[in-house]
């Protein structure tokens, strides 16, 4: 009846997960509960849960791709305590049943529901607002794609208190994640897991992709467009072209496990080393695609911040196109070792460091972005400057790792570990951070406290160096990764060191939390009023803070590179608003429980794949296909807005503008 | 004393010796990592390694200080240096922005081209002496050498004879590992159903340590072996003494070595079937059958399988 699903999956005699998940079903029913009593639930259904808007979604993103962070945060905590404590003959707290479900779950959450939750947030908030349009092409596919997102992630952690999570690292190298070596249900959780977000993820590639090439505002050309929308748009190509090979992939090593197929098993003409090449075909253009839009964050932050145009725009858009297209070229270089021969090696070699040719332009022309600015040390900025300086470091040592001799010393090993920290923490976590400061009032009318973000930010970069420069000098000692314990002791201070740095970043985490507490409790000091607290220069900072549901009241008419810098100057010169519009209705898409309802049933579909409980999968298929079918079958997908409406709203940001304008008139008067 | 890759750098070009001298200390090299090689391989990685590291820090510290530089020179408060709100395009700062990366791209991709064909790990070692034939395979959790010519094989132990190259034939008899003794130089797969190559040699006698570089499981973490490089009179007398002395490696014991065990110390056998490696290779004989399959009353849940600590 329930497959391979009895109370015993449930790990009564381990204290560790048990004790977790309790805590964590207790947060979850508090939670309920508050919603419950302050009678929110018609709010949150009507207004985040059934939402179609953009802004809403990325910022549901965001939330997830946060409590995910720390959910990881948590698992490296573990991880590193583990092997400061497990030297020499004592094996720690945590078993390798355990530490090895650790250190995979860590990498999974990550990746795929900390850091891509994040970046496509991101993605969501900003893209149409800089495109100047009302929504994305496919506002309810949208909203699909965030729940199932938010499906997958849920996956994953009822692992933790149903079953165990996957044994096998982040990417579950055959032959060890056939059935033959991992028989638990550890591995189904992951492949049901990342398929079911994995299809979220691919839908979010297309919607971006037919919103950026089909949904710009009057005037706003391709070599128009901010630079996130340049970035957002090739990490959605990058979605297109490699998340098909992940869901492929998953799948014929789902067909393996479940039907004793041979596609990558040791006999009967299975090839795992054919999973390693596919796995990594999507695994490094998904590096790009995290890496990318953090790009496009440091672009806008480094231009905004130096009160001047981004240098060499044309030149940032080549080189993004360039990783776009090269970083699809480069998997070979995660496995230089498995002995392809030397001229493969030398050929991936060589592609992975010409890589570093578009990043390294990219670098260059922040620095001159600089160069003539006026630069203010805001907390985004400071993330900004902080990334520099840590992702050059961290593409230094990427490029050691792709020269294939070198790679042949540190392969797997502690280096590796500390090299892609410092490239996806420097990079995408500083990239994220940055931008969560920056965009925080257009999302919410505050911005957040600038003296906890400086201290968020001092700590997580001492605590950031602190914790890796020791793994590079573990890597160079010979230490290879995931180590339940360590046989050699004399390796023990710079563990040690490692766990120091740990507690400084669990610090930075700390001071991000009063941060955000903070800044509620401040709000009204806090608040923007005027739309543009930043002196920002792309359309999103047109709009009042929040953005109103329809973004734009009328579409934008854009005559130039960054938008709203024009328009602006504009008015300061004459010192007034253009002529008020006339304001006609506005068509807005409908609410749609479409997107929450197939979550539920691909939550149900998956559980019961990963338990085998077939019938209950029919029912969840069966489920999110009905839902497929009458959303198919709608009547109504629009609604309008009237323009009585949309008058009252534009009016206020008008007058906040005029209020502005006299601002900047009287402080320019003064000076 | 530890001669350390300092010295011969030094010969080569002084003016890298105080940053490797920083880069060396840092590290200890002494206790026996990546830098600190005991034959021509390790050697030749790791010179290669600190090259082009030298090469991109040429690069990348004037780069960080420029990126520095620039943020506190053009800091708001600064009103004596010039406001240019509207400066965003100089050809010329392209061209270098474009080319600084191209070049040293290009120079690396000589390194990087030239040394993928040196240092391939199939390609044997230029010496006067032919190399000794090791026979690896990885088993869970634990390895096996056989010494053909010598008939004899070991568990997590390798002793190699100091100056003579190593031919090691690597193979795993059930999931994916990698070969690697840091002191020696390049790591290699360990992969089931195939054979891979590596040429490895000690030029001086150490004792150091072996491991696998590729999660494999439960036991991983005990994946390690002594490896002793001893001189060529020396080997030959611990060869023989060990011919005879201990069981046969046949079949029958190798489909006991083939069941899970953890933290496995060294043992000998003192004779083995020529075919063995071969056998297990080809997956003649089938590979290890890895962790027990759940039970019912612990289902979904694997059971770790014979901890022998």
């Amino acid at each position: 009846m329930f497959g391979k699903l009895t109370w015993s999956a449930i790990p009564w005699e381990q204290p560790i997960p048990l004790i977790t998940s309790l805590v964590v079903v207790l947060i979850l029913l508090g939670v309920l509960a508050l919603v419950t009593v302050k009678r929110w639930w018609p709010y949150l259904w009507r207004e985040w849960i059934t939402s179609v808007d953009h802004k809403r979604i990325g910022v549901m993103y965001c939330l997830l791709g946060v409590v995910m962070l720390i959910r990881g945060f948590a698992d490296a905590i573990m991880m590193r305590s583990q092997q400061a404590l497990a030297i020499g003959t004592s094996q720690g707290y945590l078993p390798p049943e355990h530490y090895d479900q650790v250190f995979s779950a860590h990498g999974t959450i990550m990746i795929f529901f900390g850091a891509m939750p994040l970046v496509i947030g991101f993605m969501n908030f900003l893209t149409p607002l800089q495109l100047g349009v009302r929504d994305v092409a496919f506002p309810t596919l949208n909203s699909v794609s965030f729940w199932l997102t938010a499906s997958g992630a849920l996956l994953v952690n009822i692992s933790l208190f149903v079953g165990e999570f996957a044994r096998t690292g982040w990417l579950p190298y055959p032959p060890l994640s056939e059935s033959t070596y991992s028989p638990g249900v550890g591995v189904d959780y992951y492949l049901w897991a990342v398929q079911i977000s994995g299809i979220g993820t691919l839908m979010t590639g297309i919607n971006f992709v037919t919103t950026i090439l089909k949904m710009r505002c009057p005037g706003m050309s391709y070599m128009r467009m901010p630079m996130f929308t340049w970035t957002a748009f090739a990490a959605s190509l990058l979605i297109v072209a490699v998340f098909p090979i992940l869901t492929a992939t998953l799948a014929m090593l789902s067909l393996d496990r479940f039907f004793g197929w041979h596609f990558f098993t040791n006999d009967l003409g299975g090839n795992p080393m054919m999973f390693v090449n596919l796995i990594w075909a999507w695994g490094h253009p998904e590096v790009y695609i995290l890496v990318l839009p953090a790009f496009g964050i440091f672009s806008e932050v480094f231009s905004t911040f130096s009160g001047k145009p981004l240098f060499g725009y044309r030149s940032m858009v080549m080189a993004t196109l360039f990783i776009c297209v090269v970083s699809m070229m480069v998997w070979l270089h995660h496995f230089f070792t498995m002995g392809a021969g030397p001229a493969v090696n030398a050929f991936f070699g060589i592609a992975s460091s010409v890589i570093a040719v578009g990043t390294g332009v990219k670098i260059y022309n922040w620095i001159f972005t600089m160069y003539g600015g006026r630069v203010r040390f805001s907390v985004p900025m400071l993330w900004s400057l902080g990334f520099i300086f840590t992702f050059v470091i961290g593409g230094m040592t990427g490029v050691m790792l792709a020269v294939p001799p070198a790679d042949f010393l540190v392969h797997n090993s502690m280096f590796l570990v500390a090299h892609f920290h410092n490239v996806i923490v420097g990079g995408v976590v500083f990239a994220l951070m940055a931008g969560i400061d920056f965009w925080f009032p257009k999302a919410f009318g505050f911005r957040l406290h600038e003296g906890w973000g400086k201290t968020a930010f001092w700590f997580a970069f001492v605590g950031f160096w602190v914790t890796f420069a020791p793994l590079y000098v573990l890597g160079l000692l010979g230490m290879t990764r995931r180590l339940q314990h360590i046989n050699f002791p004399q390796w023990t201070p710079w563990l040690y060191m490692s766990v120091v740095g740990v507690g400084i970043l669990i610090l930075g985490v700390i001071s991000q939390v009063v941060q955000l507490v903070v800044s509620i409790r401040d709000r009204e000091k806090l608040r923007d009023v005027t739309g543009d607290p930043w002196d920002g220069r792309s359309l999103e900072w047109a709009t009042p803070s929040p953005a109103p549901f329809f973004n734009f009241a009328v579409m934008p008419n854009v005559e130039g590179e960054e938008a709203y810098w024009g328009i602006k100057l504009r008015a300061i010169e004459t010192q007034r608003l253009g002529p008020e519009p006339q304001y006609e209705p506005i068509e807005m898409p409908v609410n749609s429980v479409v997107g929450f309802y197939t979550a539920v049933f691909a939550t149900v579909t998956g559980f019961s794949l990963i338990w085998q409980i077939w019938w209950l999968a029919a029912v969840g298929l069966v489920g999110a296909f009905i839902g497929f079918v009458v959303f198919a079958w709608r009547d109504v997908h629009e609604y309008h807005v009237p323009a009585d409406e949309v008058a009252r709203v534009d009016r206020a940001r008008r007058a906040a503008r005029l209020a502005l304008l006299e601002r900047i008139a009287e402080r320019e008067a003064s000076t | 004393m530890c001669p350390s890759p300092t010295r011969e750098i030094r010969r080569t070009r002084p003016g890298r010796a105080a940053l490797l001298a920083a880069l060396v200390s840092m590290t200890s090299a002494c206790s026996g990592g990546v830098l600190d090689p005991a034959g021509p391989v390790g050697a030749a990685d790791s010179n290669i390694l600190i090259v082009a590291t030298v090469i991109m820090l040429a690069i990348i510290v004037p780069t960080i200080l420029l990126a520095f530089w620039m943020a506190w020179r053009y800091r708001a408060s600064n009103t004596r240096v010039e406001y240019l709100p509207y400066w965003s395009y100089s050809g010329r700062i392209e061209a270098v922005v474009w080319s600084i990366p191209i070049l040293t791209i290009m120079f690396l991709g000589g390194v990087i081209w030239i040394g993928s064909y040196r240092l391939d790990p199939f390609r044997p070692l230029p010496s006067a002496q032919p190399p000794l034939e090791v026979q690896v395979v990885s088993l869970d959790w634990k390895w096996l050498f056989i010494y053909p010519d010598q008939h004899i094989a070991t568990v997590n132990q390798l002793v190699v004879p100091v100056g003579r190259p190593v031919h090691f034939s690597i193979t795993s008899a059930s999931v994916f590992n990698q070969f690697f003794i840091p002191r020696l130089g390049s790591m290699i797969m360990a992969m089931p159903g195939m054979v891979s190559q590596l040429h490895l040699q000690a030029d001086k006698v150490v004792t150091t340590f072996g491991q696998s570089a590729q999660f494999s499981g439960d036991g991983f973490a005990d994946m390690t072996f002594t490896v002793s490089s001893v001189p060529e009179a020396q080997f030959a007398t611990w060869a023989q003494g060990a011919a005879g002395a201990g069981p046969m490696l046949d079949e029958a014991a190798y489909l006991k070595l083939l069941q899970p065990s953890r933290n496995v110390p060294p043992q000998a056998f003192g004779g083995v079937d020529p075919t063995l490696f071969e056998a297990i290779a080809t997956q003649k004989i089938a590979p290890g059958p890895g962790p027990e399959p759940a039970r019912p009353p612990h289902s979904g849940r694997e059971v770790s399988a014979l901890g022998s600590r």
